[in-house]
């Protein structure tokens, strides 16, 4: 194989799995539409808030200590405990749910019947909110994220692939970040549990029900309430899974909440509605970019990442307005 | 009691439609106005300028501009530090180029540039909607703010890539560069401020006005009606696009005086311009100069009173910003959600009963 292809197909296999990575932040973002139409903007935020919650509740920070030590003299920084991984994430999971419920009882529910674009910007607020509230609790530092997941290149497929090449030398066999894999195996057992949950359960099916029409749902005995709740406590654990995953590859910090951003070119080119458009959005994009990168990226002075997403969204949707696996669009006067 | 209509007898059709009916609302506007432009100019200083009225009357520009587009139009647009940042770097390109023509032309033409890219990226608001050309619009803000980083046609190769203004002056009176006095910098802000005022509370009165409001409440209903969407959407694009780029010309050339693209034209400029017309009120002049305010005064409030009154450290005020005006934006879409142009309206109505409400 010439090089240049083999090139090609180090970025593609990169890119399928950094489009898994969008998949996930999608995803979160299309279980909330699905069941509410609210476009949760904060997704990302809550991504790293989560993050930095579990990296701040694993070393037995104080939340607020800067804060309390501001207002009151004080010097507290840690408990001086350390919690093991998986309790930490139960335990995050616990402040997910809880801010589920928060969310829904103090935001939402005093916003049900306004407009979409009016949720959306409580969304927004929500998102800011939610930033300031984290870097208050948790300090604002970069912080490591160390759950045990594996780091570095994966030298198993560098040698099972150098074969290859062909005799070049120099080819090395394909690189691929062994978080990447992990994070791509996580991505579709998380998609395969949430196709199973609301195929097979009996909230599932109620969160289906919720989704296709409010007011019938309501009439046979559902209580809209708590499957939003539920919808955000799923939505905070896809939060969750993401942040783990984005924070252990790049820190916790600022940055991780921009993921969100761009998962909405994946939501567009996707459709909003439909969880396998999720999926197939992340990869495209995932690809796409990538590709964009490799091959023209060189020529107009690079870090194309930035903006290929959107402008390819853009183009697409002008000719697909609902995307390519959501509802046709019908208006009536 | 002093605020009627009643005894304001209209005796011509011109004064029928003047923009304040009422004696009262006139002559305080008049006022107001005689009080910017003769009274403010003598107590400022240095200071007063750069951490209040300057970010205050810019910001206003830009409100309005996406005030027209978001507010009367309906069309959610991100991608407000983009189409700023096209403004800056047009004038710019024209200042640096045109060096003898009169800086107050430049401004003009970089809005103009700007409507000429905004009605570009308005294009596909004819095909889409709602978020889906919400999110459309990252598209501009991140490619622009890309654009202006990578192509140094556009910053005049300097080694830094920051671009930075030179002197200019108006009638002899420096309002860029380095030497620049308080009150210059504030009247010349001042000045545009009021022109774009004018033209956009007159255009939004008129019949432009009521074809965005049309498009906006439902863009079917407006299209059988007769109302040409095309153009309607494209001229809002346009108007909008031409006043957010004299914001970003100003922001740049007066206020800041050297940018570096990504940080002051990021994505976090976008969501503080939608912020203020949400906080200030969507569909309302009024609302984007309240909105502005709020969000000019409300972090130089808090931090004169955390970090200098109580003594916090300054980070633990910028995370309180953050969580604050996050709250405020939930409690004023709960409250109300048409903003504080609202309250204002209401208060208005209060005072032509008063004190006699029955």
């Amino acid at each position: 194989m010439p090089e240049s292809l083999l090139y090609g197909t180090e970025v593609v296999l990169n890119g399928l799995m950094a489009g898994v990575l969008y998949a996930l932040v999608a995803l979160g973002f299309v279980l909330i539409y699905k069941a509410s139409g609210i476009f949760n903007y904060a997704q990302g935020v809550m991504a790293l808030f989560s993050a930095a919650t579990l990296v701040g509740i694993m070393k037995g920070q104080v939340p607020f200590a800067h804060l309390i030590n501001a207002a009151l003299g004080t010097e507290i920084h840690h408990f001086g405990w350390h919690v093991p991984a998986l309790l930490a994430i139960l335990l995050t999971m616990g402040v997910m749910v809880l801010l589920a419920w928060a969310v829904q009882k103090f935001v939402f529910r005093h916003l049900v019947n306004q407009e979409p674009i009016i949720l959306f910007m409580a969304t927004i607020g929500l998102a800011y909110f939610l930033e300031g509230f984290g870097d208050l609790m948790w300090g604002s530092d970069i912080k490591k994220m160390d759950v045990g997941l594996p780091q570095g290149g994966s030298f198993w497929i560098e040698e099972n692939t150098q074969w290859l090449g062909f005799g070049n030398e120099n080819f090395y066999g394909f690189f691929l970040d062994q978080l990447d894999l992990v994070a791509t195996a996580i991505a579709a057992v998380l998609v395969i549990a949430l196709v199973l949950f609301s195929q097979y359960t009996k909230q599932g099916r109620a969160m289906r029900a919720v989704a296709d029409d409010h007011q019938a749902a309501l009439s046979v005995g559902i209580s809209l309430n708590f499957i939003w709740v539920m919808v955000w406590s799923v939505a905070g654990f896809v939060a969750l899974v993401a942040g783990i995953m984005w924070g252990a590859k790049s820190g916790v910090q600022f940055s991780l909440s921009l993921i969100a951003l761009k998962a909405l070119p994946v939501l567009m080119l996707g459709g909003f509605t439909s969880i396998p458009g999720a999926i197939v959005g992340g990869l495209i994009i995932g690809v796409g970019e990538k590709l964009f990168e490799f091959t023209v990226g060189p020529l107009v002075g690079g870090a194309t990442e930035n903006w290929f997403a959107y402008v390819l969204a853009l183009v697409f949707l002008v000719f697909r307005p609902q995307g390519l696996f959501g509802e046709k669009i019908i208006e009536r006067v | 009691m002093f605020y009627r209509e009643a005894g304001d007898f209209k005796t011509n059709y011109a004064d029928d439609n003047q923009t304040f009916p009422i004696k009262f609302d006139r002559y305080r506007y008049y006022a107001l106005m005689l009080f910017a432009f003769i009274v403010v100019p003598f107590l400022i200083n240095d200071y007063w300028v750069n951490a209040i009225f300057l970010p205050f009357l810019i910001y206003s520009i830009a409100a309005i501009g996406l005030n027209i587009l978001v507010g009367y139009c309906g069309q959610v647009s991100l991608g407000t530090g983009g189409f700023m940042a096209v403004g800056a770097y047009a004038c710019y390109k024209l200042m640096t180029s045109f060096p003898e023509i009169s800086i107050f032309i430049h401004v003009l033409l970089a809005g103009g540039v700007t409507a000429l890219v905004g009605v570009l990226f308005g294009l596909p608001s004819l095909r889409i909607k709602g978020f889906y050309l919400a999110v459309a619009t990252l598209a501009a803000q991140f490619f622009l703010v890309w654009l202006f980083n990578r192509v140094p046609w556009f910053y005049n190769y300097s080694a830094s890539g920051q671009i930075s203004a030179p002197e200019r002056t108006v009638f002899g009176v420096a309002v860029t560069g380095p030497n620049t006095s308080a009150w210059a910098t504030y009247l010349f802000c001042l000045v545009l401020l009021t022109i774009v005022g004018l033209i956009a509370r007159n255009l939004t009165r008129g019949m432009q006005g009521r074809k965005w409001m049309a498009i906006r409440d439902m863009d079917i209903a407006a299209e059988i009606i007769g109302v040409n969407p095309l153009k309607a959407k494209l001229s809002a694009f346009a108007v909008s696009s031409f006043f957010i780029g004299v914001a970003g010309a100003l922001y740049f050339s007066v206020y800041l005086g050297a940018v570096e693209v990504g940080e002051a034209f990021g994505i976090n400029q976008s969501f503080l311009v939608l912020f203020m017309i949400i906080i200030g009120g969507l569909g309302s002049i009024f609302g984007s100069f309240a909105g502005a305010a709020f969000l000019v005064l409300m972090p130089v409030l808090l931090k004169n009173v955390l970090v200098g009154g109580l003594g916090w450290p300054t980070d633990i005020a910028a995370h309180l910003e953050f969580l604050i005006v996050g709250a405020l934006i939930i409690v004023f879409l709960i409250a109300e959600p048409h903003g504080l142009a609202q309250l204002w309206r209401v208060a208005k109505e209060k005072l032509r009963l008063w004190p006699f409400p029955h």
